[in-house]
């Protein structure tokens, strides 16, 4: 039973009420307006699109309204292959990162769990304190070592493994290096969580029975991780595919995520129909992985009301 | 999970360590360097740590990023303790699925989706953009990881002494004062650190948000690192390094105090949404 749950009062409803019209009025409306906004077609105007849906008016004006709603952003969205290759690369660098970060996050969560249990919360501290440091800190922080003139190459140069400095700045793998590292923490959190819970004596009841060690792991661990795999993949995959600044300081100018996509619809175009129409197909494109996301989540608080 | 680390556990954690720290530690060893070049080591020098003292620029972005962080995170420590009261405690209500969803969505929601439709919000309602647009983005991004923080520890303590208080004929609002908010204070404290940090992190929603005589930090920074690496951006990066791990040993010696082991591991980090989700 719930302590504050028999007597609802005024007080229970204002405890309510108030997170949940803050939410309504900065989260929820502002994805109508981005909607409303990417069936408007861009002019030359303040704010620069029409139209603009005016209370005043009435009926009359609702009516004009809804009939001068276009599709137009979106036609021009599946027209130009530009966008449909910024899904695309999106979508790449998000799934090749998101396995990467997987193939090497995993070790790092195995690791912390089998350490001496004194250890542990060090260990989960220096993994995440890193991470309390600015986002944009560290990815200039790579700049600096991936640069022309930068360490890297400096000490391939000194080592002589190669002749000449590489350009690693402005490329794909610049993307990666910065995606991984800014992301390694949200693989190895929720990865720790679940090995840290497995119950050792069913590791313990598996060698009994003459299982070899990597067999055990395979076969009992694995399998009981599988939760913490699919937390840490979906809490890296669906950030990474929207990623703005780490392919903007890191990558190339020859192809955009689709993330620079809208930002440069937005404030260099200022085409602001395009960029809400860019972001309501991005916001389709992550809503299922979004959406398992929550499932995630609640599970546990969900479970406890019953 | 049994213990006994072998050599390739040992190695996986050391390498990872090392691949998280190394960037830092050549981004602070960087800002010490007398040289304005990278490859060149110009012995150590304070010389870009002086020169940031006349930067009139980045000293006034630097105090608008401080006031739009306490605002915003504490506006976002009440209202995110709330809403996780809300979905700890009060049990069912119309909507709540809504509510939820809204909850959760902002932790994984791209930073550009966030920032454009807040933008238009804004200019939707007419409001001029500066301080109070950012500070109010910040709340709604902030709030979301208030409440994933203090709901774990909500769904951690013993309901018995807040039934017992109420059994006892204690008042809601007083039992909320007198056992249950002292039980999840160390909690409250982490996440405003938390929404302080994140706050000072963000430069995509602020981008968006922001007016004319509103340049955060970040915003700042960004632009002057897109014209390439200066030895200055080192040095205040440096130092926004060490005020930022300072707050974070800190708040988790704070969390230590009051709440068990399990906790204070959960409450780690701003991926401490983990802790509710086990």
């Amino acid at each position: 039973m719930h302590p504050f749950r028999q007597n609802r009062s005024w007080g229970a409803w204002a405890v309510i009420l108030t997170p949940y019209l803050w939410l309504v009025v900065f989260f929820l409306a502002p994805f109508v307006i981005v909607l409303k906004i990417s069936l408007s077609q861009a002019a030359l105007s303040q704010p620069p699109y029409s139209p603009i849906f005016d209370i005043t008016a009435g009926w009359a004006g609702l009516a004009a309204f809804f009939g001068n709603l276009s599709f137009e952003s979106y036609r021009l969205l599946s027209a130009d292959l530009i966008y449909l290759f910024s899904y695309l690369k999106s979508l790449e660098v998000g799934a090749i990162s998101t396995a990467v970060l997987f193939a090497i996050g995993y070790p790092i969560a195995y690791g912390i769990a089998r350490s001496p249990r004194s250890w542990q919360p060090l260990l989960v501290m220096a993994v995440v304190l890193p991470f309390w440091t600015s986002f944009l800190i560290r990815v200039y922080a790579w700049i600096n070592i991936l640069q022309h003139d930068g360490l890297l190459n400096d000490i391939l140069l000194r080592l002589h493994i190669v002749d000449s400095p590489v350009a690693w700045l402005s490329s794909d793998t610049a993307i990666y290096i910065g995606v991984v590292y800014s992301y390694l923490p949200f693989m190895v959190l929720p990865l720790y969580a679940t090995l840290e819970k497995i119950d050792g004596t069913l590791l313990e009841a598996a060698a009994d029975l003459g299982c070899p060690r990597w067999k055990t792991f395979w076969l009992v661990t694995f399998p009981l991780s599988l939760p913490g795999v699919a937390a840490g993949a979906l809490l890296c995959f669906i950030p990474i595919v929207g990623e703005y600044v780490i392919p903007d300081l890191l990558g190339g100018s020859e192809s955009q995520m689709i993330g620079q996509s809208l930002w440069t619809e937005f404030f260099s175009s200022r085409d602001w129909p395009v960029a809400s129409a860019i972001a309501m197909a991005l916001l389709a494109l992550l809503l299922i992985p979004i959406l398992f996301y929550e499932r995630l989540q609640q599970g546990p608080i969900e479970g406890r009301l019953q | 999970m049994k213990r006994g680390a072998s050599a390739f556990n040992a190695l996986s954690v050391s390498i990872g360590l090392a691949f998280l720290y190394l960037p830092i530690v050549v981004l602070v060893t960087y800002s010490f360097n007398g040289s304005r070049l990278v490859t060149v080591w110009g012995g150590w020098s304070l010389a870009w740590y002086r020169e940031l003292l006349h930067d009139h620029v980045i000293l006034q972005a630097a105090w608008v990023s401080l006031r739009v962080g306490v605002v915003s995170a504490s506006a976002a420590t009440i209202l995110g303790t709330l809403a996780a009261i809300v979905l700890v405690r009060l049990g069912d209500f119309r909507g709540r699925l809504l509510f939820s969803g809204m909850v959760y969505a902002p932790l994984v929601m791209p930073e550009v989706i966030t920032g454009l439709s807040l933008l238009l919000l804004f200019v939707a309602l007419d409001v001029d953009r500066g301080f109070w647009t950012i500070t109010a983005a910040h709340t709604t991004l902030t709030m979301c990881f208030v409440t994933v923080i203090v709901q774990s520890r909500l769904i951690g303590f013993d309901q018995s002494l807040e039934e017992a208080a109420m059994d006892l004929g204690c008042p809601p609002f007083k039992t909320f004062l007198t056992i249950t908010l002292p039980l999840i204070a160390p909690a409250i404290a982490a996440g405003w650190m938390l929404a302080f940090s994140l706050s000072l992190d963000d430069l995509v929603i602020a981008s968006f948000t922001t007016g004319p005589g509103a340049t955060t930090l970040p915003i700042r920074i960004y632009s002057e690192v897109r014209l390439g690496v200066k030895p200055e951006i080192n040095a205040i990066c440096t130092i926004m390094i060490v005020v930022v791990a300072l707050g974070a040993i800190a708040s988790s010696l704070i969390a230590k105090r009051g709440a068990s082991q399990r906790e204070s591991e959960a409450l780690g980090a701003r991926s401490s949404e983990f802790g509710a989700m086990q």
